[in-house]
């Protein structure tokens, strides 16, 4: 059951990196980054299930920390430029 | 039977993490990437903390904690993307 929801989410990851590196705009590329940082925060949370390790919960949220303020910085730099 | 039942949302979230990045491949246009993306990925988010909280009931405090901040943080960060690229849009 493991190996299926760890199949499922290196599939989706795959995808998301395909649009990462392919996608037309800048904005393709920052939704790609918002969505796969959200992905890793899910499986930094499997992985904490897997393991046993209340540890990786203070990592998880660290984790989505920094990818929302990468998301928000990236949309100011599209709207103003840098 | 709590097992089962934390096992079966979690599988629930990785097919909602699996649409979500499929949506990101086959929408035509930015507008519709940001909204599969963001709203099944949270979704998934939302899905894979209620399964975790019947996984292990002891951890509830802190994944209550994180799903509350990506319920807070998620939309906003989407619609951050989306007014950017509107804005950016319109002056050029």
């Amino acid at each position: 059951m493991a190996l299926l929801i760890v199949i499922l989410f290196s599939v989706s990851g795959s995808l998301i990196l395909y649009r990462f590196i392919v996608g037309p705009t800048l904005s393709d590329r920052v939704v790609a980054f918002d969505v796969m940082s959200i992905v890793s925060v899910s499986f930094l949370l499997i992985l904490a299930l897997y393991f046993q390790r209340e540890l990786y919960l203070d990592i998880a949220l660290v984790m989505g920390l920094i990818g929302f303020l990468g998301a928000t910085i990236f949309g100011r730099f599209i709207e103003k430029g840098i | 039977m709590l097992d089962y039942i934390g096992i079966a949302f979690l599988l629930l979230a990785s097919v909602a993490f699996f649409i979500s990045s499929f949506g990101l491949i086959r929408m035509p246009d930015v507008y519709t990437r940001i909204h599969v993306g963001t709203k099944a990925s949270t979704i998934g988010t939302i899905l894979i903390i209620i399964g975790a909280c019947f996984l292990e009931p002891s951890w509830s405090f802190k994944l209550l904690l994180l799903g509350a901040f990506i319920l807070l943080t998620n939309p906003l960060s989407s619609s951050v993307i989306a007014r950017a690229t509107h804005n950016s849009k319109k002056e050029s």
